[in-house]
């Protein structure tokens, strides 16, 4: 048993703690606070402690558990809310009684009580290894919850429980280990939060996460098991984005970190969330959705601690087999939570006052996403994405979250203030943003969209490109002075930047769009700059062209109703070809 | 148990080390008895064996190291709270200065709080009217949010705090159950006594609170204001089931008296010499504000601060905008050319404005016309800078209409003056009238049946 020493906020210095480990979590004072070791020095032990340290003082005693800083993985977690250490809040405010986060609250991660229907698939006799499925739980109507052996167990079930109604603590399984030993086996298991998840090996990402954001699946698309980062100054919608990504994403499994952000957004992803429909399963999207929360006012070292927590969630779903996505909001606050403790450590600071290691952190906890082939016999493959969301200050990108993020993610959403003022959302700006999944999703979209969805993306990227060329030119010359091939290229851009970029998430039918009917929204925008540049080659004005009924038909496309969409769009290539002809032949009697 | 102690090693305002202390805890609460009977406060910042850095609260003068007497009180700053506070003005330490007798406190709370449990926080989404066009019609305040004044100096941010205060209430409630709280953070005596007189010009001084600490109190009790307000303002919601309005100006001040302490203390400093912890620090402040599941009251804050050199990337500002959802933002070229309150509508914001807006809140179209303000008055401003390089002609028809549109914006839909107060439907109405200007073509960003319904029709 040790003695507090020194306090310092969070950071508490305390001796005779010789028999602990590094990294161990400790109890802290009467109150029991809960705090992990940083450093060791003799028998003096730095703990970042994750809860407010007032009212401690030197001679308070400290307990170490002799465990490193782990959670509590099994059925129950689902349509949960915990805090950085997976606390769950929920349980918190049934127990306190008060709408406050008092210090020292005690409750298990998982309800003990709760029964779960199990079902075994392994039989007595059968030999297993970590991964292998002992049996399932239906957690959620959305979400099969399997019972895995934990990793780097191997041996025979020497006993496996019938199907029925058991608690996470019942011992599901006995497992006879090569040595002799006996193993029991129950629906929860422990994982250590800063220690990845192991499995078998990782795979290059060929599929793509359908987020149903326009921008974000033609223009920037993110594999399932890539990385993404969305870097954006305040107000310009990162928030936003991120919600829809939650809600919209084709995966199995959403963790949803908020970490030193707006208590008010996890209210408002709480409330709406058990409101909103999945497309794909027809329930309620809180059933496929685990949310983490350490808000800016709560304890700065739990925050430090949530981004760990939620990945290592994550990561247990995707060893299930599963298509999983993390979501975090912001890792800004995250590596500042990290400055602070650093700076009460006395670390010598590197950039900014960061420490050193941010970069380094920053690469581990982003390689920690992935597709994988998971542990266990059955070689199921799993992914987990990764899109962090980062707040640089000012906006300014050359500070070292958003330099250490860059480098490692392969998608980047730039949002873009001046769009944001614009009302252009989701205000990702297509010059600054990049992905570099293009070539390894190709093979994936010339099968399922056609080989025209990707010569489509690159005709309208090259479209706006030319846009901001020619965008500097009419500012010295004005527009009339463009060529009418050029005029007609500001003209397209204009369509594919608000008839097809913009998107409103507000909007029930704009909110979600499918691949489908991105690519023939595309299609069809980028056919009506061909036919006008054929027209223009035959000497059809151009403001003739650009003042068709059927382009106001275009620009309403995007609000059709899903059940019909692919009529109406084909309705409006026929209304479109028809006028363009007109206006030629018009033109061609004039002449 | 209180301990006395007469070991003070060192004081480098506002820090002070004692020795030879023992049981003192962190964040404790410290008073310094001075040779003359004075009494300073201060509070534990960091214990380590038997020396405690204590932080001033107030100023070291007067301060002698033999024979001043510190006696450390074993419980962190409170503030005796009560609903008897309403119409009280106190110091920046929470102690009544007008006058009158000391609060008999119902309770005494931690002026730090507690954070908020987030499964705890109710969503807000009740419209509150403020009577001032360029809030209510495109960044809509609600109950339970935070939206900040960014300002700059010489802007005009108090009349339209007093503005707000004065005529923002929610449609079809009963007007008892409002208070505010102020909080004067280092501003000057004039200033703060624009306020008051205010407030007593409306016959709301009666159901205000004010906190003042004025530009020549110490500048380490700054520190402590802001949270004494918001412990007053939580105790007045959350117990008494009042709806406060929080006004804390200037943040500015506050952030400067923090970087102070920090460097007294030699930390790391972060971006501008100010503390890495400035977030988290500003974010503890502000998120005391909101709704709470199952209580009746509820804590809308708007923070005022002055942007250093007009400057939105500067810490304050920027930390601020992270935090607080949405802001108002003053623009020194609207209010040279006379445009009162002057509201740059397009940096500014308001979060919470989709889930307090529409059909059953204010109106139908209020949404879409809202969309179509911004988009228009942005267009219209490009068009305007074009024209000024360029020359009219160089605009096409079209063109020029969203340049005379984004003028009469400005003349008649944000300049409406600090006296009036116009209803939410005179602000929708008033935003049909300006859309008009525009072809009924251009106007892709609201549904056809409103159009049908709102846009007045044209004479002949």
């Amino acid at each position: 048993m040790g003695k507090v020493v020194k306090v310092s906020g969070p950071l508490v210095v305390a001796t005779g703690l010789s028999d602990a480990n590094m990294s161990d979590v400790v109890r802290v004072g009467p109150q029991r606070l809960i705090g992990e070791i940083l450093t060791m020095n003799g028998d003096a032990a730095s703990i970042q402690v994750y809860e407010e340290t007032s009212g401690l003082g030197p001679g308070a005693e400290v307990v170490t558990t002799g465990y490193p800083m782990s959670v509590e993985l099994g059925p129950g977690m689902i349509e949960n809310i915990y805090d950085g250490i997976q606390r769950p809040l929920e349980e918190i405010m049934k127990k306190v009684g008060g709408n406050n986060l008092p210090r020292g609250v005690e409750v298990p991660p998982i309800d003990p009580e709760k029964l779960w229907e199990f079902t075994p698939v392994a039989k007595v006799g059968d030999k297993v290894e970590g991964g292998d499925v002992i049996g399932t739980v239906p957690e959620t109507p959305v979400v099969l919850h399997k019972i895995m052996v934990p990793p780097y167990l191997k041996g025979t079930l020497k006993n496996v429980t019938p199907a029925g109604s058991y608690n996470v603590k019942t011992v599901v399984a006995v497992l006879t280990k090569e040595d002799g030993t006996d193993v029991e086996i129950t629906m929860s298991q422990r994982w250590p939060v800063r220690v990845g998840r192991p499995y078998k090996r990782k795979y290059p990402p060929v599929r793509p996460l359908s987020t149903g954001q326009r921008i974000v699946d033609t223009c920037f698309p993110v594999a399932k098991g890539g990385t993404a980062a969305i870097p954006g100054p305040f107000g310009s919608g990162k928030t936003v984005m991120q919600h829809a990504v939650a809600k919209w994403s084709d995966v199995d499994i959403v963790i949803y970190i908020g970490c030193g952000e707006r208590g008010n957004e996890m209210t408002d992803v709480l409330r709406e969330f058990p409101e909103l429909i999945d497309p794909r399963t027809g329930e309620s999207l809180m059933k496929r959705t685990v949310l983490i929360a350490n808000t800016s006012d709560m304890p700065v070292a739990a925050r430090e601690a949530s981004i760990y927590t939620g990945i290592t969630i994550a990561e247990y779903f995707r060893d299930m087999g599963y298509d999983v996505a993390v979501i975090a909001d912001s890792t800004s606050r995250w590596a500042e939570a990290l400055r602070e403790m650093s700076g009460r450590l006395e670390e010598m600071p590197g950039e900014e006052g960061y420490p050193a290691y941010l970069a380094s952190r920053l690469a581990q906890f982003y390689e920690r996403a992935g597709s994988v082939s998971c542990l266990g016999s059955d070689d199921r493959r799993g992914s987990l994405t990764a899109v962090g969301a980062v707040s640089p200050p000012g906006g300014d990108l050359s500070e070292p979250v958003s330099q250490g993020t860059m480098r490692i993610v392969k998608v980047f959403w730039a949002l873009d203030a001046q769009l944001a003022y614009k009302r252009h959302f989701p205000a990702i700006n297509w010059l600054n943003s990049h992905s570099l999944y293009l070539d390894s999703l190709k093979p994936w979209f010339d099968e399922n969209l056609g080989p025209e969805f990707m010569q489509n993306r690159e005709r309208a990227m090259s479209l706006l490109q030319s846009e901001s060329s020619l965008n500097e030119i009419v500012q010295l010359v004005g527009k009339d002075s463009l060529s009418p091939n050029d005029q007609l290229t500001l003209e397209s851009a204009r369509m594919v930047r608000e008839d097809f970029l913009q998107q409103n998430s507000f909007v029930d039918v704009d909110s979600y769009s499918s691949y489908d009917r991105q690519a023939q929204l595309l299609a069809m925008i980028l056919d009506y700059d061909k036919l006008c540049r054929a027209a223009i080659a035959k000497g059809a004005p151009t403001m003739e062209l650009f003042g068709i009924p059927a382009r106001e038909r275009i620009g309403r496309a995007k609000s059709v109703p899903v059940e019909q969409y692919q009529q109406e769009y084909a309705d409006i290539r026929v209304q479109m070809e028809r006028e363009i002809d007109e206006v030629v032949e018009k033109a061609g009697d004039t002449l | 148990m209180i301990r006395e102690y007469r070991t003070i090693q060192e004081i480098v305002s506002p820090l002070m080390m004692v020795k030879m202390v023992e049981n003192v805890t962190y964040d404790e609460l410290v008073e310094v008895e001075l040779p003359d009977g004075g009494i300073r406060r201060g509070k534990v910042l960091e214990v380590n064996g038997d020396t405690a850095v204590v932080q001033l609260f107030e100023s070291a003068a007067g301060i002698n190291l033999a024979q001043s007497k510190v006696r450390f009180l074993g419980h962190p700053l409170q503030l005796g709270v009560s609903g008897d506070m309403l119409g009280r003005v106190f110091n920046g330490m929470g102690h009544p200065i007008d006058g009158g007798p000391e609060i008999l406190a119902e309770e005494y709370r931690d002026i730090n709080g507690l954070p908020m449990n987030p499964a705890a926080r109710d969503y807000p989404n009740e419209f509150i009217q403020t009577g001032v066009s360029t809030i209510d019609g495109l960044n809509t305040l609600v109950r339970g949010q935070k939206l900040p004044i960014f300002s700059g100096s010489g802007l005009p941010h108090a009349q339209l705090a007093a503005q707000i205060a004065r005529q923002a209430r929610v449609l079809g409630d009963d007007a008892g159950n409002f208070a505010v709280v102020f909080a004067a953070i280092g501003i000057t005596y004039e200033e703060s006594e624009y306020f008051v007189q205010e407030f007593k010009r409306t016959g709301a001084i009666d159901r205000t609170v004010l906190f003042t600490n004025l530009a020549n109190d110490p500048a380490v009790e700054r520190i402590s204001t802001p949270r004494m307000a918001l412990t007053a303002a939580e105790y007045l919601a959350f117990e008494k089931g009042m709806h406060v309005l929080v006004i804390l100006t200037d943040i500015t001040n506050y952030a400067e008296a923090l970087r102070e302490v920090s460097a007294a203390k030699k930390e790391v400093p972060g971006r501008r010499g100010f503390p890495g912890y400035l977030y988290t620090d500003l974010a503890t402040m502000y998120e005391r504000a909101g709704r709470q599941l199952g209580k009746p009251g509820s804590i809308t804050m708007i923070p005022i601060l002055t942007m250093p050199e007009d400057d939105k990337t500067h810490p304050i500002p920027d930390l601020t905008g992270y935090i607080t959802e949405g802001q108002i933002i003053l623009s020194r070229a609207l209010y040279r050319q006379g445009i009162n309150p002057p509201v740059d509508v397009l940096p500014s914001l308001s979060r919470l404005k989709d889930k307090g807006i529409g059909q059953g809140k204010t109106r139908e179209d209020h949404a879409n016309t809202m969309n179509q303000l911004f988009a228009a008055y942005s267009t219209g401003k490009d068009n305007k800078e074009l024209m000024s390089i360029l020359g009219e002609a160089a605009l096409t028809p079209t063109d020029l209409l969203y340049a005379k549109f984004a003028d009469e914006f400005e003349r008649r839909y944000v300049n409406q003056g600090y006296e009036v107060n116009r209803t939410i439907e005179e602000t929708l109405d008033l935003g049909w009238e300006l859309l008009s200007i525009l072809p009924k073509a251009e106007l892709k960003r609201i549904k056809p049946e409103y159009i049908d319904k709102y846009l007045p029709k044209k004479e002949g």
